[in-house]
């Protein structure tokens, strides 16, 4: 009988059966969930395109990765934050400075949000910026290259959560801190006792102004703000585009078992803000000027390397002073999401523990707002009548709303993580209309272009928080589950699960033509402006400056120039400044040295880059190519001699051959 | 009867192998999901040349900028004297090949190595396909012109 239990257990089907019971919300019986012939709806026919590019979070990676929509295949994994050794980015002497903050260099970070750059509310397909939620930045991704071109670190803030939303016109990326922390005004942390949150503990959100022409950002001013949590945040558009909204939890002010401690009051806020009026205080200098450090690092194609200065001034907008800028809108019950309408009309915060979705009218807010009706202050700041600016509730839409996206019909889709569900309602008329169960336990959802004023639809992405049996088993860790839904039709239909790296949070998706026909093929090696290009294999050569050792080397299908060097001692700083010659699209080359304590790099076509070696013993050491670029790519390789730290062996350099050969030393 | 069942099963994979690709084919037709704009896009290559009008005395400036050229994007692989290194010595090349042979292997050279029997001799010789190096087609007559002047033209 012992056994007979035991071999059951042993089954497959009973650890299906099991993990679906563990699940805690598991929804209805998963393989009944296929309608119609979804296969050939996501099938994308060899050698042709995807319809969209997603463009995900990759949360605790740190990185940014790229999905072809409606197939789900991974095109890429862009490295922001987070060192990534595949191609040397946070390695290679031009992109440590990217990697820079004001607590020194920070090689990971935990990134959660998209936000794709618009002009007059719709996507252009210019910039994606994506928030380190750890240490607080905002990273700048420019869509031609997919390539990290800025970051900048945000100061005053503890956590950079609620970020990188943008202005109808990404006039501005926004930065709301999540963890509130003392703050003094001075860019330091006075040290008080953890209790005293009350009294010392403040948050700040601010506005990073982006410039149109090459989106540089700069911080253009902060707000001074009660200790709460800030969560998340939708710019306004249309007729609230003067408007800012951010969702704020733990309006108790609790600074330990926030679980219990910051559930407790019935409504938190979201919080509303007039940032054009900001602006305008701004101007007249009613700002006040915080002495703080932190990093702003930019990268650039021409040189392709990246600078890393330090910043120290920012300018602080106190809303108890400046009567206009802030107001608070009561929100059941510790909100998560913060969304807009395309209309700009409607803002929907989705209370984490709340029963019911708040929907609230942007004209309503402006008329409270101009009647005065408020029914308190919260620190200084006016609190406005809830019914007052409530536009309507949608009444038991499911159990944990977080998010809420829009199809440009007239319909809202809003993530349940408890009942694990999408949710599709009307906007106007407040009624669910259908509802679709994800496997399992949906965080963020994404419409194609859902949250620009003209969402893309035909498509809901869910990115699920728990995998469990999806996939083949690959051990206690597994890959995140995404989920592609139809909404076409008036029914939410399934029809594809895709793995997905990293853990996404949010991810926005826009049509392929906004992206591809703009994607850089090669950077034309005539307008290389890096300091140590070389320009043709005439020009490569090897330099000492004291102990460091400069190789200019070219790398051509398939060898290096200089493939022989000689000369370098222990003791000596090796720094290979490989510039690949190629003019083709998608001919990368590698270089690699053994035992190097850094790691590999990638260069395209046109680009030079830098790795750096310590030699750390004496002998022959081998370095090559770890990008396969031709049929002779095995042969891509060469030596480097390392020689007792005041050794007689001359500096020396060859490619095919001796230096009187003509083909060295040139 | 074993065997009766292989056989069914095999033309069964058979008939919907033939089906499937049907389908796929269809789809690809039919695709609702790719849009216009994203369409594959082909490399960059200058159009097919069909003449090139040579002149003496040769055109000094021209000389000078094939020579830059050379020395950024090509000497890695080609020698000015016969000596082979990743792609033919130079030497000579001019009273080998036409013109507009070679102006094409430099600007068309996917073209070239699908259709010139001699192109893909070459790469049968070497290897290595000679590589797109984002050359325009005023580029490519400078590097003529140089290629005369290191044959010995005047």
């Amino acid at each position: 009988m012992k056994r007979t239990w035991l071999s059951i257990l042993g089954t497959p089907a009973a650890w299906t059966v099991l993990a679906l019971a563990i699940t805690a919300c598991t929804p209805r019986n998963p393989t009944q969930a296929i309608i119609g012939n979804a296969a050939e709806e996501v099938y994308v026919p060899p050698g042709q395109y995807d319809e969209f590019y997603s463009i995900v979070s990759g949360g605790f990676n740190g990185q940014v990765s790229v999905y072809g929509l409606p197939s789900g295949r991974l095109l890429r994994i862009v490295p922001v934050f987070s060192q990534f050794p595949e191609n040397g980015w946070g390695y290679s002497e031009e992109t440590k400075p990217m990697l820079n903050t004001s607590h020194g260099f920070v090689p990971w970070d935990d990134s959660h949000h998209i936000a794709l750059s618009t002009t007059n509310g719709e996507h252009d397909g210019r910039w994606a910026f994506v928030n380190g939620n750890n240490t607080p930045r905002i990273a700048r991704i420019n869509l031609q290259t997919f390539r990290t071109e800025e970051i900048i670190e945000i100061p005053n803030s503890s956590g950079n959560h609620s970020s990188p939303f943008l202005t109808e016109n990404s006039e501005y990326a926004v930065a709301g801190t999540r963890f509130s922390y003392p703050l003094d005004g001075a860019g330091t942390t006075p040290d008080v006792p953890i209790e005293t949150y009350k009294q010392n503990f403040k948050g700040t959100v601010s506005f990073v102004g982006i410039n149109p022409q090459d989106g540089e950002l700069n911080i253009g001013f902060q707000i001074l703000l009660p200790g709460v949590n800030f969560d998340l945040a939708r710019g306004g558009r249309g007729p609230s585009h003067d408007w800012f909204f951010f969702s704020c939890y733990n309006t108790e002010q609790a600074n330990t078992l926030l679980e219990v401690n910051a559930s407790q009051k019935d409504k938190d806020f979201i919080m509303a803000v007039n940032w054009k009026r900001c602006e305008e205080y701004v101007k007249a200098g009613k700002g006040r000027k915080d002495k703080v450090r932190y990093a702003h690092n930019v990268y650039s194609d021409e040189t392709h390397s990246a600078t890393s200065n330090i910043e120290t001034e920012v300018t602080v907008l106190d809303p108890t002073e400046l009567k206009d800028i802030v107001y608070f809108i009561p929100c059941p019950k510790s909100p998560h999401g913060c969304d807009v309408d395309p209309s700009g009309q409607y803002i929907v915060g989705s209370g984490k523990l709340a029963a019911v979705i708040p929907v609230f009218s942007f004209d309503k807010m402006l008329k409270a707002i101009a009647e005065g009706n408020v029914e308190s202050t919260y620190e200084g700041i006016p609190v406005l009548n809830y019914d007052a600016v409530l536009h309507g509730e949608v009444e038991k839409p499911g159990l944990g709303p977080l998010h809420t996206e829009f199809d440009g019909k007239g319909f809202a889709y809003t993530s349940f993580f408890v009942s694990s569900e999408i949710v599709k309602w009307n906007v106007e008329k407040l009624e669910v209309v259908d509802r679709v169960p994800t496997y399992y336990s949906i965080g963020h959802l994404s419409v194609p272009g859902g949250p620009t004023r003209k969402p893309h639809g035909k498509y809901v992405i869910a990115y699920n928080k728990i995998t469990k049996d999806r996939y083949l088993p690959t051990g206690p860790e597994l890959t995140q589950s995404a989920q592609l839904y139809d909404i076409s039709g008036d029914k939410m239909r399934l029809l594809l699960d895709f793995p997905t790296v990293g853990e996404p949070h949010y991810a926005e998706a826009l049509p392929a033509d906004l992206i591809a026909p703009n994607s850089v093929k090669i950077f034309p090696i005539e307008e290389n402006k890096h300091p140590y290009v070389t320009r043709g294999e005439k020009e490569a050569r090897v330099e000492r400056k004291g102990n460091e050792v400069h190789v200019y080397m070219t790398s051509i299908r398939s060898h290096f120039t200089p493939d022989n060097i000689e000369g370098v001692k222990l003791g000596d700083e090796v720094y290979f400044h490989v510039t690949n010659l190629e003019q083709d699209w998608d001919v990368p080359h590698g270089f690699a040295v053994k035992g190097s304590n850094n790691a590999e790099i990638l260069i395209m076509p046109g680009e030079t880059c830098t790795l750096k070696w310590v030699p750390d013993r004496i002998g022959v050491t081998p370095i090559y190519c770890t990008d396969f670029c031709s049929a002779l790519h095995q042969e891509m390789q060469g030596y480097v001699r390392v020689s007792p730290a005041g050794a007689n062996v001359p500096l020396r350099w060859t490619t095919g051959g001796t230096p009187e050969s003509g083909l060295s030393n040139r | 009867m074993l065997r009766i069942m292989l056989i069914g099963w095999v033309l069964a994979l058979a008939l919907s192998a033939c089906t499937s690709r049907q389908e796929a084919e269809q789809a690809a037709k039919n695709s609702p999901t790719l849009s216009e704009a994203a369409a594959p896009q082909p490399e960059q290559h200058g159009v097919e040349k069909k003449t090139v009008t040579l002149a003496n005395p040769l055109n000094g400036e021209w000389i000078a900028a094939g020579k830059a050229i050379y020395d950024l994007k090509c000497l890695a692989c080609h020698k000015l004297t016969n000596e082979k290194v990743v792609g033919p010595g130079w030497a000579g090349v001019t009273k080998r090949r036409e013109p507009v042979w070679i102006m094409n292997m430099i600007t068309n050279v996917d073209m070239m190595l699908e259709t010139d029997p001699e192109a893909q001799k070459m790469l049968e010789e070497c290897l290595v396909r000679m590589p797109n190096q984002n050359i325009s087609d005023e580029e490519a007559r400078h590097i003529l012109e140089f290629m005369r002047q290191n044959d010995g033209e005047k």
